[in-house]
């Protein structure tokens, strides 16, 4: 067995491999370079880039429940908007024209969320509709009921237990005045800590046993990288308002699924689904129950974007949430997942959510309009894709 | 001097790990029904593959001569422009088309418009119909005629394209007696018309009816040519033709180590076809296998022993499945794969791309995918278990990868079925069902799985062996059944089992 020698090892740091793998990455940073300098730096405004994580916090949530859809094989939900619709009227209306309490209103309409998923996901995962002719058809009903609820107007809510849950900026006493924002760099701190905690034991514990180890160049390095773009994002949000809540349900939701997906054996079901099914069924997998786990799941995701939404925006119309749902398709692809299932990670969700979100922001401080805007996301979503599907082509056979 | 119409000579076709085709000589006479046979999987359909294009020049090697010229077709056009036509065992016929438009599919009659024209290709279709006694409206659709007729139209199409050398593989296969005499009728009609046909079957009585030579074929290459006439050609000189290899110590021995103990039996088990639900696909079929035994499946290609094996397994195929199931003595009821897998029960495909691995996940993932809760802890994986597990399967089973996170499509055939193995291993099965486990892989992994078998007899688990190689029944098995057409047509005792035994059992069920 002379193979054996090469995995105890180091593996040497490889320039192409590194520029493949981090692909979407690099194009989010030259994407970023670009607009910095197209805008002569007003992208990088402490407002600019605290908003930039916050408008697009709807996004971040929704595609983690992509996500989880597309692994399956490629499937897409596009109900999503309308649920949005649907849940945030339906909060919108119960909290300012019944004065219902948010205790009671927020269980209420995340459980709406779900039965939306629920439904949809017993046709898929059980009766084997295909999702595309499902979800389309829960795109129109979602979208009308949202509209019978507000009875086709706008509601604004002003309740501030309401906004208090979802969008308020946080004060931590002693560390926050109303001159002075610690709290962001203090928490930045402890991450970078515990990022490198995590790095230098994960190491030892990998040295110990005997594995194979990435490169102390490659592992501390992008430690290092992590850490530094995280604290000055961190120096930024003091400069502007501090943590709002919505970011941390965002990360929040954005680690839960990192971890649910890479993680739990629940999760790897998806990624065996979409890559063979009928492999999966026969390893003892009920693959009807992820399908449907995967779009009830949506719903319920979807749910909570109606809540985020209706907090950020502090009103619902009949038209919230129209198209949500590509920009969620359109995050997943963009980062790297398959459009045939079986893979893609919630890190490459997140980089597509943001390389949209910066391309938005970008173009809409340098004044150029809506249309521009989705003839450039378009193409952005059209060359991540065919990237992986030659690249897939090419390493296939 | 014979006019000979095809001559192909030294024909050598490899597939990633095997040689389908080893220097394959073939001689074809104008004007005669030529039959080819051979096992399943002795290359008799890459040959005609080889012929009509579908593997283009340059992926074999050989030469092709058809009317004493050179061939070098790239592809199926190129040999259907000479008058070559193949017709496959599964009919490539779109059911929702009419019967004139699947005919001209491709080909369309078209008017000085370019528009298809629809009243020419109607008449031509039902001109070519008629020469074929298919007396039908070429505006039925193809799903409202039976399987007989459907054939019939794939010959019409096979007229329409001018041909002269008409190839056909398992025509009769799908056939009920009535229609396949027709159709054997049929050719010798057209044979006094001068057509000349190359016919692959496995119904011998078919070859003694209406083939005037017979070239069989066996592991990838032609062994004889029998000769109406001349030769003896009857079933018993060709089946001895067939399987006359000699046995080697290709099987490692074992220790005789059955128990009295019976590990699984089935009883009275029927099995209806999941999409046409009236078919039946295992009809009644009772057997037993001990501790420590190895019990073989023999029978050609759709007798219906994958079914019987995945139905068993959680009713993994089929609908309507009727019969007892008794693990160790008590009557079970298995309602899918994963209580299948919780009882001791593992089923390792004969199709491992499709129906085994993730191609496009690692080893490491593929391995503990059957039962990922024994690296679990409250639902989250123990990626050091995991590697672990994966590492030491890797190990037991001798697969050859750098890494245990190499992607399992990445590996050849027998690694692939090794990987495969040890997933089902790692499930630690009382009764491992192994559909064709060696199918396109090399001698050397064959011999690797022999000793894995083996092993788990001599721990007293007991090994359920489908096989399209009898040799490796022979060699391999306590006892053998014989499967036909969905039936158990018999049951014998290894050290007394013959090919010409085992294939007699299978023939005289056809008849």
């Amino acid at each position: 067995m002379s193979t054996k020698k090469e995995s105890s090892g180091e593996n040497q740091f490889n320039v192409g491999e590194f520029l493949t793998k981090n692909s979407m990455t690099i194009a989010l940073v030259i994407v970023f370079v670009l607009f910095y300098f197209l805008t002569d730096g007003r992208l990088l405004f402490a407002q600019n880039m605290s908003n930039l994580l916050l408008q697009n916090g709807y996004v971040l949530v929704m595609a983690c429940g992509m996500l989880l859809c597309i692994l399956t094989g490629g499937n897409i939900d596009l109900s999503v908007g309308s649920v949005i619709c649907m849940v945030g009227g339906m909060a919108a209306v119960m909290i300012t024209n019944h004065g219902m309490s948010v205790f009671v209103t927020i269980p209420v309409c995340i459980l709406v969320g779900v039965l939306a998923g629920i439904w949809q996901g017993y046709w898929i995962g059980y009766v084997r509709i295909p999702p595309f002719i499902t979800t389309l058809g829960g795109m129109f009903i979602f979208r009308g009921i949202g509209r019978l609820i507000l009875d086709s107007k706008t509601v604004s809510v002003q309740d501030a237990a309401f906004l208090n849950i979802f969008t308020a900026y946080i004060k931590v006493p002693g560390l926050d005045t109303d001159t002075r924002i610690l709290s962001p760099l203090v928490i930045g701190i402890l991450v970078v800590v515990l990022i490198f905690y995590s790095t230098i034991s994960s190491r030892a514990n990998k040295a110990k046993k005997g594995y194979r180890q990435n490169s102390a160049i490659s592992d501390f390095g992008r430690s290092t990288i992590i850490s530094a773009v995280l604290l000055f994002y961190c120096y930024l949000l003091c400069q502007y308002k501090g943590i709002s809540v919505m970011l941390v349900w965002v990360v929040a939701i954005c680690l839960i699924y990192h971890f649910i997906t890479s993680k739990t054996a629940f999760g790897r079901y998806f990624y065996a689904v979409g890559g063979n099914e009928k492999a999966t069924q026969l390893s003892g997998i009920n693959t009807n129950k992820v399908y449907f786990i995967a779009y009830a799941n949506m719903g319920l995701l979807a749910g909570l974007c109606g809540l985020l939404c209706l907090a950020r925006v502090g009103s619902v119309n009949g038209s919230t949430g129209t198209s949500f749902e590509m920009d969620a398709i359109g995050s997943c692809f963009i980062g790297g997942a398959s459009a045939y299932g079986g893979s893609g990670k919630v890190s490459g969700v997140i980089i597509g959510a943001l390389l949209l979100g910066v391309i938005n922001m970008g173009m809409s401080i340098m004044g150029i309009g809506d249309s521009w805007q989705y003839v450039v996301k378009g193409g952005v979503l059209l060359v991540a894709v065919i990237f992986d599907v030659v690249s897939h082509r090419k390493s296939g056979k | 001097m014979a006019d000979i119409i095809l001559k192909m000579k030294s024909i050598t076709k490899e597939f990633p790990g095997v040689k389908a085709l080893d220097n394959v000589n073939l001689e074809v006479e104008r004007g005669e029904i030529h039959a080819l046979i051979g096992e399943n999987g002795a290359g008799k359909s890459t040959l005609m593959n080889v012929l009509s294009g579908t593997y283009p020049v340059g992926t074999y090697t050989g030469e092709i001569y058809y009317n004493g010229e050179l061939c070098e077709f790239k592809t199926l056009k190129d040999s259907e422009s000479k008058g070559i036509v193949i017709i496959h065992q599964e009919l490539a016929l779109i059911p929702l088309l009419t019967i004139g438009e699947n005919m001209f599919l491709g080909n369309e009659k078209k008017n000085r418009f370019g528009h298809i024209d629809w009243d020419l290709t109607y008449n031509e279709a039902e001109k070519h119909m008629r020469q074929v006694g298919l007396y039908e409206s070429a505006q039925t659709l193809i799903k409202d005629i039976g399987t007989g007729k459907q054939q019939l139209v794939e010959i019409a199409k096979a007229f329409s394209k001018n041909v002269k050398l008409l190839i056909l593989d398992e025509p009769t296969s799908s056939l009920n007696d009535e229609d396949a005499k027709m159709l054997l009728d049929l050719l010798m009609e057209f044979k006094k018309n001068g057509l000349t046909s190359i016919i692959i079957t496995h119904k011998l009585n078919e070859i003694i009816y209406c083939a005037d030579k017979a070239t069989i074929v066996r592991d990838g290459s032609t062994i004889e040519t029998l000769v109406k006439g001349v030769d003896e050609f009857s079933e018993d000189r060709i089946i001895k033709g067939m399987v006359g290899r000699p046995m080697d110590d290709r099987y490692p021995v074992r220790e005789h180590n059955v128990q009295k103990d019976v590990a699984l039996e089935v009883k009275n088990w029927t099995v209806h076809h999941p999409l046409y639900q009236e078919k039946v696909v295992d009809n009644n079929v009772s057997f037993k296998v001990h501790k420590g035994e190895v019990i073989g499946f023999s029978g050609l290609q759709g007798a219906g022993r994958t079914e019987l094996a995945m139905s068993i397994f959680g009713r993994s195929y089929g609908t309507n499945i009727t019969g007892d199931l008794y693990l160790d003595g008590k009557k079970v009821d298995l309602k899918n794969a994963e209580q299948a897998i919780k009882h001791g029960l593992a089923y390792v495909t004969e199709d491992r791309k499709v129906n085994g691995l993730i191609l496009g996940e690692s080893i490491r993932f593929n391995t503990t995918l059957a039962r990922l809760d024994k690296v679990c802890s409250k639902g989250v994986i123990d990626m050091t278990a995991e590697k672990k597990v994966a590492e030491d399967m890797t190990k037991a089973m001798g697969t050859k990868t750098p890494s245990i996170e190499q992607k399992t499509g990445n590996l050849s055939g027998g690694n692939q079925q090794k990987a495969l193995l040890g997933k089902w291993m790692f499930t630690e099965p009382e009764i491992l069902i192994l559909d064709e486990p060696t199918r396109g892989i090399d001698v050397g992994a064959k011999y690797d799985i022999y000793c894995l078998v083996n092993q788990m007899v001599a721990d007293g688990k007991s090994i359920i062996m489908i096989s399209s190689e009898m040799p490796e029944l022979i060699g391999m098995c306590d006892r053998i059944y014989v499967m036909n057409e969905g039936e158990l047509r018999g049951e014998l005792d290894a050290k007394d089992a013959t090919q010409e035994k085992i294939m007699s059992y299978i023939i005289s069920a056809t008849d």
